[in-house]
């Protein structure tokens, strides 16, 4: 019996039946993290100690036949949600020193319920990138080609799930950091509807469009973790007082006659050629399955990314201003309360971070408001009536996660544009605030993982989860392995 | 050029950024570049369209006007890069 | 050239609530520095804010006094700018659609029949900074510490039109509005402690213009005292600077009371650019009519209205109606001892008599007045029945204030009781006679004035209790021999 191999539910049924111990499991896992950190980069922190103690109390449990589903399951969290006494950096140094007082609503979730903290992933600063190159902890390699990025923000989390490091993590998307990462490391990874899990914890990066979710090795893994972490929170004000359904009891329903929608302007000139090819094979798959195909089409596409840019950083630059070395984070030393300020944060922030709340106080500023911020807030208008229009027609939509597989690192590091660009189909979806999934749908020539992505309407979960089972039922990407 | 390197300093001094003449010059021209991309939202007429601020529609979260326990003192001073008794320690202000 | 000043003040009104508008941490005064913080306060990463419902139901209730119209449905915003009292780096107010707007109050202007209106522009919530203590501090040598039990607290800001003409309507405005938010019980009205404090906007121009002359925001007021010497105080110094061929600087100015001049806060470096926007951590406010309407229906009668009624119903003097209503509890201690059965004229002149005068002696309010509204009615019921005179009641009012026993229980223990026995009267108006046949010459010589002399001899005699009506028959029968 390899842990390696296996999923939530696999090591649920292993711990339930005896043949394995969480003591076992998180003491393997433990071993793997150190032996692979040095190829991958996928911790900030590991919390080791912790972790043998939660399994031995998972043990416990177990024994006296108290077995969650989640009871003993080694997990890991992107360092972006707080951590009651356990080291927070949101991947920059002016949280290095940072020790929560308080826990993020989604880890008391997820511990409460027995789960195992490995420890604290990657990410870039402030969850600002596509890269994971932007973290002031070293950048985090793809585990199926290490020259390569795993795509971010969420990069650890995604490649952490790739490397077998954990059994499952939970990562943030604003603009794609679950999805592009899960795509890229050939993982699956959700962001739910925005207000369906709560952000009370997690360090905000654009509060707006900030969703927690998770990522797994298989859609039903998924499924597990949404419903552990979905739900109202009344310490969150956008959280969303509606029920969670069980969405792992509705997986198996199929596909057949589910209406899934192609938005023309995500079939663009620019597309990899190995991605427009796992795509025609997904189309193929869930035709095969019963599915039917409507041409649909999202006409402030090409927007978006624009829009995107001047709401989150307007909102990262407000978020931000409360590292200013008074409470928490570092502090640089001044004579005078200005340059205490200035000389604090900038030397605690990288410099993508810097761009980002330098173009976010522009957009905000005295005489660009309008023509920025609130611009970009009525196109965002335009956008979100584009997916409730299309969602009058079909079910969900399918559509590529990203243009490319993942690049080389440092290939876009210099050219924040084109580094934001690449997001492209996945931003419209957090403007949107509806939820989406990407799924494991093929590798390239250079046997880099291509995830396809699923949008399904606002709280629409269920239905995703759904056809993404389907689909996996129908593949074998999800079980391949990188070969590390 | 949208952003002069004069623009870049009353930013970051509204951001409470400390820049290098070579930070400024780089942001100055990344700045920009970005700007002038983000000016195809032009092309939209969003006259008649209102903004959005939550793309859920959302409204009327309250709590009770009831005490919750404090997190006390010194959880609330813990993190601090510098204290003097109970309060958190910052340089004089020079208005 | 003569001026005209023109000035619009900025009221801040701590409310009541019992935690604070975002968290639940408790917003008692006086507390160890930061030991009512949470993450929330403490503006730690992550924490969200969750809007307190109360300060929505005071907001409400404030525009609904105020003449304003409640908006429907109302936004809350960030302001962004860093100071180390302000946690997040931004502080949460509200900027476009305020939860009140366009109202109104009609203040009283000494030697003016007809009131004036003051516009109010809006009433917005927001939250409040905590505190930096300069210089009292061992630790941090010439630095500042940082106290965040008041961040977070829950503000009114009460935003007039310039519509005020002088420091006296400046100061009118404020007790009436001072006067309506302790009457509905959400503020507790403190100056000294900055539950009610505000700033005031002035400026000047030639008289008939009708362009106003630049601004000066004048901070740190915190009495109607100081209100009226900033205000005056900057007025002269905006005319003499205009006169000498200077020009007003659009800036802010602090009141000093030590000096009651004002000076300038040396400018930021920057203008201010608070970058207003909505805040995504919180969602609109939807306030139905329903809302209202069931708010509106639990007001407390209004000082206005209970003056009206006080005159038209219990036949006050417009006066004595203004001053029993200059608080809540004085017009319905005053209402209870009506009740009882006292006389509304007589009520009122004890309250505004010997129960003020005790209790500012005593320090207390009159919420915690020792003699009830039923003990003072009690104590008029003796007076009326002629059981004690009016002036014996002061003497027995004391013994009721200092103890808390009933009239009647000090009458009796003290032998107050009374004298109208023309016997014992009698008796000591001979002896006085008696021992005074000069003054009774005198007054037998036409000298009339004397009369007064026999009285004050006689009531001393009888120590008050004679019955002072008995004493002027019986002495004038006598003295006219």
């Amino acid at each position: 019996m390899n842990i390696f191999d296996m999923t939530i539910h696999e090591l649920h049924a292993a711990l339930k039946g005896k043949q394995l111990s969480s003591m076992e499991a998180t003491g393997a896992m433990l071993e793997r993290i150190e032996a692979l950190e040095p190829q991958i980069g996928s911790y900030i922190t590991v919390t080791r100690e912790q972790a043998l103690e939660a399994a031995g109390a998972a043990d416990k449990k177990i024994a006296e036949g108290n077995c969650d589903i989640l009871t003993g399951i080694p997990l890991a969290l992107k360092d972006i949600f707080l951590t009651e006494g356990i080291r927070t950096t949101c991947g920059s140094r002016i949280l290095d020193n940072f020790i929560p007082p308080y826990s993020a609503t989604s880890w008391e979730k997820l511990r409460d319920r027995g789960a195992v903290l490995l420890g604290k992933l990657n990410q870039d600063e402030f969850a600002m990138g596509s890269s994971s190159e932007s973290s002031a902890y070293g950048t985090t390699r793809n585990p199926w080609n290490t020259s390569c990025i795993p795509g971010g923000s969420s990069g650890g989390s995604a490649s952490a799930v790739a490397a077998r490091q954990a059994i499952a993590t939970l990562g943030t998307d604003t603009g794609g950091s679950i999805r592009q990462p899960a795509s890229h490391c050939g993982c699956v990874g959700l962001k739910p509807t925005y207000g369906r899990v709560s952000r009370y914890g997690v360090i905000a990066y654009a509060s707006s469009l900030d969703q927690v979710g998770p990522l797994t090795i298989d859609v039903e893994d998924c499924a597990t973790m949404l419903e552990a972490v979905a739900g109202y929170d009344p310490k969150d004000s956008t959280s969303v007082n509606t029920p969670v359904p069980d969405y792992s009891a509705n997986l198996k329903q199929g596909v057949k006659g589910l209406k899934i929608g192609l938005p023309k302007e995500y079939f663009i000139d620019g597309l990899d050629p190995d991605v427009q090819q796992a795509m025609t094979a997904a189309i193929e798959t869930y035709r095969r399955l019963g599915a039917e195909f409507v041409d649909i089409s999202l006409p402030h596409t090409d927007y978006a990314v624009a829009t995107y840019y001047l709401i989150a950083t307007a909102e990262a630059s407000s978020n931000l201003a409360r590292y200013d070395g008074v409470r928490f984070g570092h502090r640089a030393d001044a004579d005078a309360l200005l340059g205490m300020y200035t000389k604090s944060r900038s030397e605690g922030f990288g410099a993508e971070v810097k761009r980002r709340i330098m173009l976010g106080t522009y957009a905000l500023s005295s005489g660009y408001y309008d023509a920025y911020y609130v611009k970009a807030q009525k196109v965002r208008t335009l956008i979100m009536n584009d997916f409730i229009r299309s969602f009058a027609e079909v079910d969900v939509m399918l559509t590529p996660v990203a243009p490319t597989p993942a690049f080389k690192i440092g290939e876009k590091i210099n050219d924040p544009l084109q580094m934001y660009l690449s997001d492209i189909f996945t931003i419209p979806v957090n403007l949107a605030g509806t939820c989406a999934m990407s799924l494991p749908a093929g590798f390239s020539a250079a046997g880099l993982p291509i995830g396809v992505q699923l949008i399904g309407k606002p709280f629409g979960e269920e239905t995703i989860l759904r056809a993404g089972y389907a689909f996996e039922q129908a593949t074998e990407w999800h079980t391949r392995k990188a070969a590390i | 050029m949208k952003i002069s390197v004069a623009n870049v300093e009353h930013i970051a001094r509204l951001a409470r950024l400390e820049l290098s003449q070579s930070e400024k010059e780089l942001f100055a021209g990344q700045m920009d570049a970005i700007l002038g991309y983000v000016d195809k939202l032009k092309e939209l007429n969003t006259d008649n369209i209102i903004p959005t601020s939550h793309a859920v529609p959302m409204e009327n979260a309250f709590r009770d006007d009831i005490v919750h326990p404090s997190i006390g003192l010194e959880k609330a001073l813990a993190n601090a890069p510098d204290r003097a008794g109970s309060f958190f320690a910052v340089p004089k202000v020079i208005e | 050239m003569r001026y005209q000043p023109v000035i619009g003040l900025e009221v801040h009104v701590q409310l009541l609530t019992d935690t604070k508008i975002f968290c639940g941490c408790s917003t008692t005064f006086g507390a160890e520095p930061n030991s009512h913080t949470c993450p929330v306060c403490l503006g730690m990463p992550g924490a969200l804010p969750v809007l307190n419902k109360k300060v929505v139901e005071f907001a409400i209730k404030a525009g609904l006094s105020t003449n304003c119209s409640i908006t429907p449905r109302s936004i809350f915003a960030r302001k962004n700018y860093f100071y180390p009292d302000l946690p997040k780096g931004y502080q949460i107010s509200q900027f476009e659609d305020p939860i009140c707007q366009w109202g109104w109050l009609d203040i009283k202007i000494e030697g003016q029949d007809e009131p004036k209106r003051i516009h109010i522009t809006r009433i917005h919530m927001e939250e409040d900074a905590g505190k930096l203590v300069h210089g009292e501090l061992s630790g941090p040598g010439d630095g500042s510490g940082v106290d965040l039990n008041r961040a977070c607290t829950p503000l009114l800001e009460v935003v007039s039109e310039p519509d005020i003409r002088s420091s006296d309507e400046a100061v009118s405005y404020l007790k009436q509005l001072h006067q309506i938010v302790t009457w509905l019980g959400i503020c507790d009205g403190n100056m000294e402690e900055g539950s009610f404090r505000c700033d005031a906007n002035v400026s000047v121009m030639p008289v008939g213009s009708d362009t106003f002359g630049t601004r000066a925001e004048i901070k740190n007021v915190n009495s109607f005292k100081f209100v009226k010497q900033a205000i005056d105080y900057e007025i002269q110094r905006q005319i003499d600077l205009i006169e000498d061929g200077g020009t007003i600087v659009q800036e802010t100015r602090l009141f000093d009371p030590n000096s009651g001049t004002t000076r300038s806060m040396r400018s930021k470096e920057e203008a201010h650019d608070y970058r207003y926007f909505p805040d995504p951590d919180l969602v609109p406010l939807v306030i139905s009519e329903e809302w209202v309407e069931s708010t509106r229906k639990g007001l407390p009668e209004l000082p206005e209205q209970r003056q009206q009624r006080f005159m038209t119903d219990l036949g006050l003097p417009l006066y004595d109606a203004e001053v029993l209503t200059a608080s809540r509890a004085q017009a319905d201690y005053f209402e209870a001892g009506v009740a009882a059965g006292g006389n509304a004229k007589a009520v009122g002149n004890w309250i505004m008599g010997e129960i003020t005068r005790s209790l500012n002696d005593s320090g207390a309010s009159i919420e915690a007045c020792p003699v009830t509204p039923a003990q003072l009615a009690e104590l008029l019921k003796l007076i009326d029945n002629g059981t004690i005179s009016g002036k014996i009641a002061k003497t027995v009012f004391e013994g009721m204030f200092r103890t808390g026993k009933d009239a009647a229980a000090i009458v009796e223990e003290q032998g107050l009781v009374q004298v109208s026995d023309s016997s014992a009267i009698e008796g000591i108006i001979d002896e006085i006679m008696a021992a005074n046949a000069g003054q009774v010459e005198e007054y037998r010589g036409g000298k009339e004035k004397v009369f007064g002399f026999f009285v004050g001899q006689v009531m001393r005699a009888s120590k008050g209790k004679a019955n002072p009506s008995v004493v002027n028959e019986l002495l004038l029968n006598k003295l006219k021999g």
